[in-house]
């Protein structure tokens, strides 16, 4: 399942968290894995860049529903939601 | 002895209005600059609302020649500082005059045009006036060549709070004997797609409106426009009988050191401590703050505990508003023409509302001013510019006596 969205989406957290992908546990949050705002604003580039989506994600709101980054599995559950959206 | 610095002209363009007077009826009305953003590939942007200057017509204002030469920030710089230069009636020719303009972008929109014309249709050539329209300086030169000004003149670039930085330089250099008058405030014109784009990309632009200090609150709108003014030494000032707008009474700059772009409490209590320092003020002179309210969830919470910080008791009835909610953020430009907002607290009576404000932020307990202008006469007012980068200028005004 190496090209899942999940293993994809924990890669892209992992470079921002300076981490090796297999550190990053679905139920982490971003604050426990050390991403912080300039680091999130970089992975949500780098998930609409990856997946060619648009992601609803504003730095004002962060705790939104529009785009759940409550932890990593809800940001790989939105990203789905995301790519289903856009088929 | 240091020498007192005062203002004896003013001019702006902005959103709400094409003359300092005008954009001081719109802050008084409420009324907002906002709108629907016109200009080429638009339809590309996520973010496409902003202050933007509609029904311009830059060919009512400048010559052919002019026009090749001028890019859109340096057209509404030349406007503004014609007003202030006709109201002020200061001599400006000679070598005891300067300019310090604030700009971020500077000619943005010539570069965003001529990328356009050599990376997207392939163009191998580009008009020869490029650079000397593109350039950072290029407003404050026009302004000097314009005026016959000889003496210092530059341009200070420092994100969101250039035009504060300039301005509090100009001060600074008529108190210290280095100059009579200066020709000072700022000048922005970003809405173009690229400089929309790039803001995009920081996730911290709102798509529906500017609303500062309020719970619902989504992020910042840019805007475009300039404000110009006429400093002058106190004593020049009253020696040609010139009327008094208001007395630039202190200056502060501090930095954060500690984010790119996240501000921080302790260099906002600085910054403004400095400037009532500066200024030789103490807290209760205070009737009016401008804040750099810029909508943001960073800016709003931090300047919020900062004005409490440094204004203790005292800090929720004060009048403090942000006027970004109704010409939006002129990045550089922005604390010039916000500036506008303290001289008609001082001069007028009135204090500018921050509007589309429905839903107080409970973390922002302030008197915003909320929707509508209040009355009040204050005695002395300051300005708040904090900038991306951790760089803060805030300027101290009082009433002209």
């Amino acid at each position: 399942m190496v090209d899942s969205v999940a293993h994809k989406v924990k890669a892209i957290i992992a470079e921002q968290a300076m981490l090796d992908p297999r550190d990053v546990a679905l139920d982490a949050t971003l604050e426990s894995l050390g991403v912080d705002s300039l680091g999130l604003v970089e992975a949500v580039f780098a998930i609409e860049e990856t997946f060619d989506v648009h992601v609803p994600f504003n730095a004002n709101d962060p705790e939104s529903k529009a785009f759940d980054i409550s932890s990593v599995e809800s940001i790989v559950k939105a990203v789905e939601a995301l790519i289903a959206e856009a088929k | 002895m240091q020498r007192r610095v005062v203002i004896t002209g003013m001019g702006a363009v902005s959103s709400l209005g094409m003359s300092a007077q005008a954009t001081m009826d719109g802050m008084a009305a409420g009324r907002s600059g906002i709108s629907a953003l016109e200009f080429q590939d638009v339809e590309r942007l996520q973010i496409r609302i902003g202050g933007q200057i509609k029904g311009y017509d830059e060919a009512a204002h400048f010559s052919r020649q002019e026009l090749t030469l001028y890019d859109r920030f340096t057209q509404f710089a030349v406007l503004a500082a014609r007003e202030a230069v006709a109201q002020s009636g200061a001599a400006l020719a000679g070598t005891q005059s300067g300019v310090v303009l604030g700009t971020s972008g500077g000619g943005l929109q010539t570069q965003d045009e001529n990328f356009r014309k050599v990376y997207e249709e392939g163009k191998n050539r580009v008009h020869p006036f490029v650079v000397p329209r593109l350039m950072n300086n290029a407003a404050a030169s026009h302004l000097s060549m314009l005026h016959g000004i000889t003496g210092p003149s530059y341009t200070v670039s420092t994100a969101c709070a250039s035009s504060n930085h300039a301005m509090g330089q100009a001060f600074h250099m008529i108190r210290a004997g280095m100059a009579d008058t200066m020709l000072t405030g700022g000048a922005e014109s970003m809405l173009c797609f690229g400089g929309i784009k790039a803001w995009e990309g920081l996730r911290v632009m709102s798509k529906t409106g500017c609303r500062p200090f309020a719970a619902n609150r989504d992020g910042m709108v840019q805007g475009e426009g300039a404000a110009v003014y006429v400093f002058e030494a106190l004593e020049v000032a009253e020696a040609r009988g010139a009327e008094i707008l208001a007395e630039v009474a202190g200056f502060a700059m501090t930095s954060d050191a500690s984010d790119i772009v996240m501000p921080n409490q302790d260099g906002a209590v600085r910054a403004m401590r400095g400037a009532l320092a500066d200024a030789g003020l103490c807290l209760d002179d205070i009737g009016y703050i401008n804040a750099h309210g810029t909508g943001t969830l960073g800016n709003d919470r931090t300047e919020s505990a900062a004005i409490h910080e440094v204004f203790a008791e005292v800090a929720s009835s004060l009048p403090v508003s942000s006027t970004k909610s109704m010409h939006g953020h002129l990045i550089g430009g922005t604390g010039a023409v916000e500036l506008l907002a303290c001289i008609m607290a001082l001069r007028e009576g009135v204090i500018a509302p921050t509007i589309n404000h429905d839903q107080p932020d409970p973390a922002c307990e302030l008197n915003v001013v909320p929707n509508v202008a209040q009355e009040a006469k204050p005695r002395a007012t300051l300005s708040n510019a904090f900038a991306f980068g951790g760089l803060n200028a805030v300027l101290a005004l009082r009433l002209a006596r």
